[in-house]
């Protein structure tokens, strides 16, 4: 029954891809094609990215409805970038090329990720209900941190960090596209060979331990493939607050099973016709000017609340 | 408490006159007229407008925490504020004719309509999960906020919503702030109901067995708070945290008895926006780091102190 919803999916979003590669273009197919390619490639990484670090983010807390964008995890990438800025200066940055600072912020974002995670399952002691709040609260924070450095950052500098700290599909950068392609397939490889451990994972420590998977292994391994891939889609097109949350619950409901062999490509899916779809729309059908993003975070933001007040989030 | 706290919020009044860009003495004041303007223009309606916002924010804070009884709410980041900024777009979109005190009412009734939806999620959470509250609270603020943000996409008005989103003094002028004395008489005047703040605190059986008009004094409460937020936003703008921060400390330090609190409550708060608006003016001389990126900053970290800190019972 899943790989025929999984086909249904594919096909959808083939469809999606084809309406927004096709639709409304006039002139020279030349130039079309490779200007929405582009952007086409863009927000089918960070769907895919997006996705599978939610997905793995909530296997190992094992709720459905924690994700590392409400925990602050690119609100974390942006701050790192901020701090560097502010520390190193934008004409160090620019020398050092975008691809080495964006390797260097990754490197950080692992550590930071890590300690943030660390901090809030060891202080928590596995309290959902705080562990949220202080995550929203860290983010909240990072924000403010952000706001604050920028403030404190010359003008001409600034626009190198404003550049990440505002989603957007708009424009993005090929050579940066290339690299991010090729760091988000290796994380992505190595999720999908981790799934059938996920899989255990997802039964907790306890059930983890007995049935002979180190949980603590299997954490660190996974909060690794998350930094990387949050980092990448913040890279690319900045903070998705909501993104995450809203299509792992569609694709929980779209294909109800707890194995990541079908979850994974389910979501991915999902979150891929979700964005390209989503964009397609507002941009080519409804003509409206307000991004994407703004839509998600409604939506996003009604299904957390809904999510919430019915208190299935185990 | 009561004298270290009003010294030490005229000795940074003081201060505040005389921080900014352009240098003053105190003898200038009175033989040079051109100082004189910059105090009577600039300098003192700011000082004012910063002790007024901070006073009445931490005020507010403190009711809204005894209306839902939980400790982790704050108006302007638990939709009021949100709701303030969608009243005033909606006004500025579809009505911009009307006089300066019809469009404060509406921008107040829209608070007012979201801490109501507000209350009545809180009304349905289960009391056993009280970290639920100020969780929904935040979310419930910020898919108002991104409606806001949406509808001023498409309206071409994000210029706007980021006055009313940052909270920033620079602005405050003569003849800019006056609506922030409404504010300081609204917050002043529900002090004479503090009594019954409190007890409302209690839950609303307790409220009925001692003889109050539970529904009343929540009504009032509400008013309160959505018209001070409501001015707030409109004037200076969001500021996070003043109303969930100071109460906290202060019912730590002296207790939940509002008559005698409130006013400690409003001079704390008052004390750390003032200190947060002179360090925004002082740390990028001569530009100015706007008060909500530093109180953001203060206040989210006072807050994780507050989640994590154990309480400390009985003395």
């Amino acid at each position: 029954m899943h790989n025929r919803r999984l086909w249904f999916l594919l096909l959808a979003l083939i469809a999606c891809t084809l309406g927004y590669l096709a639709l409304g273009a006039r002139g020279n197919w030349a130039f079309v094609l490779p200007f929405r390619g582009n952007k086409l490639a863009a927000l089918l990484l960070v769907a895919v990215a997006v996705s599978t670090a939610t997905v793995l983010f909530q296997t190992i807390t094992q709720n459905r409805i924690l994700t590392p964008a409400i925990m602050g995890f690119d609100a974390l990438y942006v701050l790192i970038l901020t701090v560097m800025i502010y520390v190193a200066g934008a004409q160090v940055f620019v020398q050092v090329s975008q691809i080495g600072a964006f390797a260097l912020n990754t490197v950080l974002m692992m550590g930071g990720a890590l300690a943030l995670f660390g901090t809030l399952m060891l202080r928590t002691g596995g309290d959902l209900m705080r562990m949220l709040l202080t995550g929203i609260i860290f983010g909240a924070l990072f924000r403010a941190g952000t706001g604050f450095l920028q403030r404190m950052i010359d003008p001409n500098e600034y626009s190198v960090v404003q550049v990440a700290s505002y989603a957007r599909f708009a424009r993005v950068d090929a050579a940066l596209l290339a690299v991010a392609g090729g760091v988000t397939c290796i994380a992505l490889i190595a999720a999908w060979r981790m799934r059938h451990r996920l899989d255990i994972l997802a039964l907790g420590p306890d059930a983890a331990t007995n049935l002979g998977e180190d949980p603590r292994r299997g954490m660190f391994q996974a909060l690794v493939i998350i930094a990387v891939l949050v980092s990448v889609s913040t890279a690319l097109v900045g903070p998705l607050a909501f993104l995450g949350l809203l299509v792992v619950s569609l694709a929980h409901l779209l294909t109800p099973t707890a194995s990541h062999q079908v979850l994974l490509p389910s979501a991915a899916l999902v979150s891929g016709i979700t964005l390209v779809g989503g964009q397609f729309l507002l941009e080519r059908v409804l003509h409206l000017t307000t991004p994407l993003v703004v839509v998600i975070d409604v939506v996003g933001g009604v299904v957390f609340l809904i999510l919430l007040l019915r208190g299935r989030h185990r | 408490m009561w004298i270290v706290l009003l010294a030490a919020l005229s000795g940074l009044s003081v201060l505040s006159l005389f921080v900014g860009v352009i240098d003053v003495s105190l003898i200038d004041i009175w033989q040079d007229p051109e100082t004189f303007h910059l105090f009577a223009i600039s300098r003192g309606p700011r000082t004012v407008a910063v002790v007024i916002t901070g006073g009445a924010l931490a005020i507010c804070g403190g009711i809204l925490q005894m209306l839902v009884r939980n400790r982790f709410v704050e108006p302007m980041t638990a939709g009021t504020g949100q709701g303030a900024a969608l009243g005033i777009l909606l006004v500025t979109l579809y009505a911009p004719a009307l006089p300066i005190l019809f469009k404060m009412v509406l921008a107040s009734v829209a608070a007012l309509v979201s801490s109501i939806g507000f209350l009545a999620i809180v009304h349905r959470l289960p009391p056993t999960q009280p970290l639920l509250v100020p969780l929904v609270g935040l979310i419930y603020g910020g898919i108002i906020g991104a409606g806001v943000v949406f509808i001023a996409y498409q309206a071409d008005l994000l210029q706007y919503i980021d006055i009313w989103m940052n909270g920033e003094f620079s602005g405050v002028l003569q003849g800019r702030y006056e609506l922030l004395w409404i504010v300081a008489a609204v917050a002043g005047l529900s002090y004479l109901a503090a009594d019954q703040f409190a007890i409302v605190g209690m839950g609303r059986t307790a409220s009925i067995n001692l003889g109050l008009n539970y529904t009343q004094v929540v009504v009032l409460g509400l008013l309160v708070i959505s018209v001070v937020t409501a001015l707030t936003v409109v004037t200076v703008g969001m500021i996070p945290f003043v109303g969930l921060v100071v109460p906290n400390i202060i019912a730590r330090l002296a207790g939940d008895n509002l008559r005698m609190t409130l006013p400690l409550t409003a001079m704390t708060g008052a004390l750390l926006v003032l200190a947060s608006d002179i360090a925004g003016r002082v740390l990028r001389f001569p530009y100015e780091i706007p008060v909500g990126s530093v109180f953001g900053v203060l206040g989210a970290v006072v807050f994780l102190w507050l989640l994590y800190a154990p309480r400390r019972h009985a003395q």
